[in-house]
């Protein structure tokens, strides 16, 4: 059970998700604006934001940014077109995944879930690479001594990445780790978090040291 | 010899021929007849001035003459650079000029007969007449002999002849300068028409030429221009039409989305609730949710294949092990048990997995629909390609079918009831085959085969995203990957 907050303009869509999310023991708030939704958020602690791209006023990419600056809400995007633009776009705002519309209950189901899963605490000593230190028990991540906030995903994409470090994954293999999409996932989902992730733990994200690029194959940690 | 066909050199050789010809035409002819003046003119001089010349003195000579009255006639009849014979009749004078045709002649005729001779290439006019009593009298028995230079008569027509020569030669030189330019008058229209006729090929149908004067070309250019004009309004109109038309598709099924994301949310509180609803309520439930569950996927493959008309549809590339791909596609689908697959490992290729796994699943899907089993899926790799190929061994397609099968909605049997696809299937497999560079083809066997043809190599295509500082080379297979820094 999670606590859903739901942002979508046509009455009809967002009583039917509303209905099959309540059905399947989510606790649902939800707002017919960017502008309705924001304010929502700020009194409803949603676990999970599920967004509409196509909103009046504020669009979703906007709300997707506006929230990414304040909280690490996992955001799971609602793509009207299912278009390229509209999830690059959606992915680049800071959004963790996203189902193409019409979806069916049980595929956002399984969306929500994948992203609201904790990354386990596991007891370990601190691990220091670079500038960088990992605390898989208390799911911390500091650089230069600074914690630094990352969302649910990114932080999954870290641990997962750096608990093999040299280790080569390709983009199914983490999407269907860190995801947990079927095999045939969107790899853009990967590399849009890996570069919010670059964006907040580089020292120079052009340049990337943590977590590099493997071309033709996929990503790696390290070796720093 | 190409250029000889050219316009131009055909425009030069006329003119050359045209010009030419004239000129040395109207050089000969007045060359002939100069010479003909000169000649005659000077010859029937001397002739009549030698005639004259012996009446009048032949009159003094006493007959019959001796051997000294006819010296005297002779030194009398030399005047000026006239050499002059006057002998017996029959009787030869001592001069090779005289021939022996001329001398014939001289005692045959009774009046002055004549002839021209070159001896060491300078001309002579020789004459020869025996001296009558009377005019038309009886033959006094001598003979006179003329042998007159004809060289300055020769020489004026050498000039004559030069001057002909010299001024044909300019003539013929001006022909050419003016087939030359008459070729580029005439040329330069022609290959602007040839270069905007190529133009409007390529499909730049704004390609117009300027219309200079009123001449045939002029008239040629302004037809060019009206008939680009009219293809340009014609394509642009159906094109207008065409984009209408598609744009309608794409809006409907945006359109379509919205209700159906609705019925679509609910669709498992309705089939969960189906069993608490009496028979007739619980089907029609059951009904209603399979319909918006076919509704949703024919939605699907109009919004994607409206995106590849509008040019929208975008490949993410990833290095793919093609026979994992489509294993993985046959086993999310549970068809890994139903299907003989021959799936060599470790072909890797840059496709966009989504768009091979929507191929494959289309294949193989109505192989298993439509044909009969053992449905086979081999892949294979040549040197530049990657083949899928995915066969039935059913009745196979009939020959009027096949060149129909990737058409939009085609359905091979118009009786049969409405399948379980949306009629777009095919035709988006193609598309998705296209998009990748490759094809997609079906050829007769035993039962249907369709060969995915994909390309193994591609222009690098870089996603803009989440590419760090990038080696430039692939990894060789079977050795440590390189990695962005050092």
């Amino acid at each position: 059970m999670a606590r859903v907050l739901l942002i979508e303009d046509d009455p009809n869509v967002r009583d039917a998700l509303t209905l099959a999310l309540k059905g399947r023991d989510h606790e649902v708030e939800s707002a017919t604006s960017g502008e309705e939704g924001l304010e929502r958020l700020a009194r409803f602690a949603a676990d999970v934001v599920v967004l509409d791209l196509m909103l009046p006023g504020i669009d979703g990419f906007e709300v997707c940014r506006r929230i990414r600056a304040t909280t690490s809400t996992s955001i799971v995007m609602l793509s009207a077109r299912g278009d390229d633009f509209d999830v690059v776009g959606g992915l680049e705002a800071g959004a963790d995944d996203y189902v193409v519309k019409p979806v069916r209950p049980q595929v956002l189901e399984a969306r929500i879930r994948a992203v609201l899963r904790r990354a386990d605490g596991v007891p370990s000593p601190v691990e220091t690479y670079g500038t960088l230190c990992l605390d898989r028990a208390s799911l911390t991540v500091s650089r230069g001594g600074r914690q630094v906030a990352l969302p649910p995903m990114e932080l999954r994409l870290l641990l997962h990445l750096s608990a093999s470090p040299g280790q080569v994954f390709s983009r199914q293999q983490l999407l269907e780790s860190v995801w947990e999409h079927d095999y045939l996932g969107d790899s853009r989902l990967v590399d849009a978090c890996v570069q919010r992730l670059r964006a907040k733990i580089e020292d120079v994200p052009a340049e990337p040291r943590y977590v590099q690029t493997v071309r033709g194959f996929g990503y790696r940690f390290g070796p720093v | 010899m190409n250029w000889l066909r050219g316009l131009r050199a055909r425009l030069v050789i006329t003119f050359v021929l045209v010009g030419g010809l004239s000129a040395v035409g109207a050089a000969g002819l007045t060359y002939h007849k100069a010479r003909d003046n000169l000649l005659t003119g000077v010859q029937d001089r001397l002739l009549n001035d030698f005639r004259h010349r012996v009446l009048l003195l032949s009159r003094d000579v006493a007959l019959p003459a001796g051997d000294e009255e006819l010296a005297l006639l002779a030194e009398d009849l030399e005047v000026g650079d006239r050499e002059v014979y006057v002998v017996r009749d029959g009787a030869v004078p001592s001069d090779a000029r005289i021939t022996a045709e001329l001398r014939a002649d001289v005692l045959r005729r009774p009046e002055l007969a004549w002839q021209r001779v070159t001896r060491d290439g300078v001309p002579y006019l020789v004459a020869g007449s025996r001296v009558m009593l009377r005019a038309g009298g009886a033959p006094s028995g001598i003979t006179v002999y003329l042998v007159e230079s004809l060289a300055q008569a020769a020489s004026d027509e050498a000039a004559v002849l030069r001057a002909a020569q010299a001024a044909a030669l300019p003539v013929v030189l001006l022909a050419v300068l003016a087939g030359l330019l008459a070729a580029r008058g005439v040329l330069r229209p022609v290959a602007d028409l040839d270069r905007a006729a190529r133009r409007l090929g390529e499909g730049r149908l704004d390609t117009r030429l300027p219309v200079r004067g009123g001449d045939e070309l002029a008239r040629l250019a302004g037809r060019f221009n009206e008939t680009a004009a009219a293809l340009e309004r014609s394509v642009g109109e159906l094109r207008e039409m065409e984009a209408r038309s598609r744009r309608f598709v794409a809006d409907v099924s945006h359109e379509l989305r919205t209700p159906l994301a609705a019925a679509t949310a609910v669709t498992d509180i309705l089939e969960a609730g189906a069993d608490r609803l009496d028979a007739d309520a619980g089907t029609a439930a059951q009904l209603i949710t399979a319909e918006i569950a076919q509704l949703g996927k024919l939605v699907d493959d109009l919004m994607e294949i409206s995106r590849f008309d509008a040019g929208a549809a975008v490949l993410n590339l990833d290095e793919v092990d093609v026979g994992a791909a489509v294993a993985a596609c046959l086993r999310s689908r549970g068809w890994s048990s139903t299907v003989t697959a021959d799936l060599p490992p470790d072909i890797r290729v840059p496709l966009d997995p989504r768009r091979l796994d929507v191929i494959v699943a289309n294949l193989v899907g109505n192989a298993l629909r439509h044909g009969a089993p053992p449905v086979t899926v081999r892949v294979r790799a040549t040197g530049r390609a990657v083949a899928v190929e995915v066969a039935d061994h059913g009745p196979g397609l009939p020959a009027d079918v096949l060149p129909h099968v990737f058409e939009r909605f085609y359905k091979a049997d118009t009786a049969r009831a409405r399948s379980e696809g949306s009629g777009l299937g095919l035709a988006i497999a193609r598309e998705n085959a296209l998009l990748h560079g490759g094809d997609l083809t079906v050829a007769p066997g035993p039962g249907a085969v369709f060969t995915l043809t994909l390309p193994r190599n591609r222009p690098a295509v870089e996603r803009p995203s989440a590419q760090g500082n990038l080696p430039t080379q692939e990894p060789p297979a079977g050795t440590a990957p390189p990695v962005d820094r050092p």
